[in-house]
């Protein structure tokens, strides 16, 4: 496929902006650059195709099935988009007089009240722009507890061996150190090696439940009454939030702080779809160390905080987003929302068991939201490989499972298919599934190569790694 | 998998080479580096600092994780192999060739594994 700069045409345009209507302004010549920028050129029909045909090569959700693992793919109903293209929500401006924005600060105070409640905690802020930088923002809260109780000693966060991998590389943004502790045979958290890795220099543990490998950390009341009998608060990672929205609160569960990936649980898009929404929630004694400002009761912005650990971002996070999930919650009801994480738990056990005839799967009884199979002896005694698996699956029209994560599953396959899917869907889906397996294994040299249909096959991911091409140097 | 039958090895998939009494290089074993795929970039230490053994001295990233490299003894850290900073693929070619640190006032052989150890403990590895 070419690229837009190679499709350019000297002179051609598209005449898509409005004649000007008012006065030009005047600006300073030493402001201006001295030559037009060199853009391609092209008509607005040449424009239009080159983003279908983009479009065509690209895979989402409403594509096709797309259990990626972690992220929970869900649908992102259409109703969301009718909300946030709405006029008195899209012609407007952060900077404008904060009476003509009442509306968007009852969305923010609504959406706070409500996520809130889902989660168990007393305030909320929306700033962070996606998971990441929630985790980020949700470490500092932690950080400026100790500091204002001048215990300057805690400086470690503990982590399970099943962590996201952005939950220690938050640790270290913040100036702490990680404590990594193995997971127990079972997949859970080890009390024992918690127990001994706890103490007086803990700033607090960063958890995710259920965890990556799809299952329910039993002894979490056990778990937040050990790390907050050393002194340490704990931190949950909202990534795995859709197994148990509206059923268990993480609040209640003895979380002092936890991250909410709007664009996953609650159905805004992600991955190339749109910016994501890392809101933060925290108990009422973290509140005055909230990002600057907060929506105050009474739906008003409030700056006079003198404890806040600062702004995470401008102004007050991805607004459309935010108003996008609150549209889901409303849509779904209190009884939706339970019910819609009661399928996604239903729909990845439903399709776990028709799997695990032909895969090995690490989950033992029930799982959560998602469950993680290894092909650790297929690779080694057959060299099929969950790449290879992965890339099959491309074939047949199914976006792939994650992929070698958790790192303490040897080829480990994660697959998550959210309760977008319908019984149908899922037995489509797993007799696909169980095809490429048998495929694979009858024939592993057939999937070596593996996808032949794709836009791109086998990438060359070192290659693309150590010496990436991030710039067009053709002529145009 | 290929296991060298002169080094010792740790169970976090370090080998060691005794240079002396006092002595060692170390480096990624085979099946580390098979595990791990195609390597892109390596952070190592530097000269003069101090590693402890089962503590990480260094990282390496592959195209699927980033994993730490634990150090098998306690030591000075001598020397590094510079070379692999750039041609980090040197460790998926040559593994045992491509050593990562030469360590110095190494005082003991304490954890580590026999060749013979090391191969059972990666046939318990493997699924």
């Amino acid at each position: 496929m070419k690229l837009l700069f190679e499709k350019s045409i000297s002179g051609r345009c598209a005449s898509i902006l409005p004649k000007c209507d008012v006065p030009m302004a005047a600006i300073d010549s030493s402001l201006k650059r001295g030559s037009a920028p060199h853009l391609p050129e092209l008509s607005e029909i040449d424009l239009s195709r080159h983003y279908s045909e983009l479009e065509r090569r690209a895979f989402g959700v409403n594509n096709g099935f797309y259990p990626l693992g972690s992220c929970t793919m869900k649908y992102n109903p259409r109703i969301n988009e009718e909300i946030a293209s709405l006029p008195g929500f899209t012609d407007i401006h952060p900077l404008q007089p904060e009476s003509t924005a009442k509306g968007c600060l009852e969305v923010l105070a609504l959406a706070e009240r409500y996520l809130c409640e889902i989660t168990g905690m007393d305030a909320m802020t929306f700033q962070p722009a996606a998971g990441a930088h929630g985790e980020l923002a949700g470490v500092m809260l932690i950080k400026k507890y100790h500091e204002a109780r001048g215990d300057y000693k805690r400086c470690k966060i503990i982590v399970p061996d099943s962590a996201h991998g952005t939950n220690p590389a938050t640790a270290v943004m913040c100036g702490m150190s990680v404590i990594n502790i193995s997971s127990g045979p079972d997949g859970r958290v080890d009390l024992e090696k918690l127990r001994s890795a706890v103490g007086g220099d803990t700033a607090g543990l960063m958890l995710t439940n259920p965890n990556t490998l799809g299952i329910f950390e039993k002894d979490i009341l056990e778990i937040t009454k050990i790390v907050h009998e050393s002194g340490g608060l704990v931190y949950y990672d909202g990534a795995n939030l859709n197994a148990v929205m509206g059923v268990v609160r993480p609040g209640d569960m003895g979380f002092d702080c936890v991250h909410l990936n709007l664009h996953k649980t609650f159905a805004t898009p992600h991955g190339g779809g749109g910016p994501g929404s890392g809101a933060v929630a925290c108990k009422s004694f973290l509140e005055p160390y909230l990002p600057s400002p907060i929506v105050s009761k009474g739906g008003k912005l409030n700056y006079s905080r003198p404890e806040t650990i600062g702004k995470v971002k401008m102004f007050y996070g991805n607004f459309l987003v935010i108003l996008k999930a609150l549209t889901y919650i409303m849509s779904l009801g209190s009884e939706g929302v339970v019910e819609s994480a009661k399928l996604a738990v239903l729909n990845a056990n439903y399709f776990m068991s028709r799997l695990s005839g032909a895969y090995s799967i690490i989950n033992k009884g029930l799982c959560m939201h998602e469950f993680v199979i290894t092909m650790g002896k297929e690779a080694k005694e057959s060299h099929v490989s969950a790449l290879d698996i992965a890339k099959a699956l491309i074939d047949k029209g199914s976006h792939p499972p994650t992929i070698y994560f958790p790192l303490i599953v040897a080829e480990a396959m994660m697959v998550e298919p959210t309760e977008t899917e319908s019984k149908e869907a899922l037995d489509q889906a797993s007799d696909m599934y169980i095809d490429v397996y048998k495929s694979a294994m009858s024939n592993p040299e057939s999937v070596h190569n593996a996808p032949a249909l794709a836009p791109v096959c086998r990438p060359d991911e070192v290659g693309a790694a150590r010496s990436p091409i991030l710039k067009y140097t053709g002529k145009w | 998998m290929n296991i060298k039958q002169n080094l010792l090895y740790s169970k976090t998939h370090e080998w060691v080479e005794f240079l002396n009494d006092t002595t060692v290089r170390a480096g990624l074993t085979d099946f580390a580096q098979d595990s791990l795929g195609g390597l892109v970039f390596v952070n190592l230490p530097a000269e003069g600092d101090e590693v402890v053994a089962g503590e990480s001295f260094g990282d390496v990233e592959s195209v699927k994780a980033v994993s730490d490299v634990i150090s098998p003894v306690t030591g000075t850290v001598l020397a590094i192999n510079e070379g692999l900073l750039d041609s980090p693929e040197k460790i998926n070619e040559d593994p045992y060739g491509a050593w990562l640190i030469e360590v110095g006032q190494v005082s003991g052989k304490e954890g580590l594994l026999s060749p013979e150890s090391y191969e059972a403990f990666c046939e318990g590895e493997g699924h």
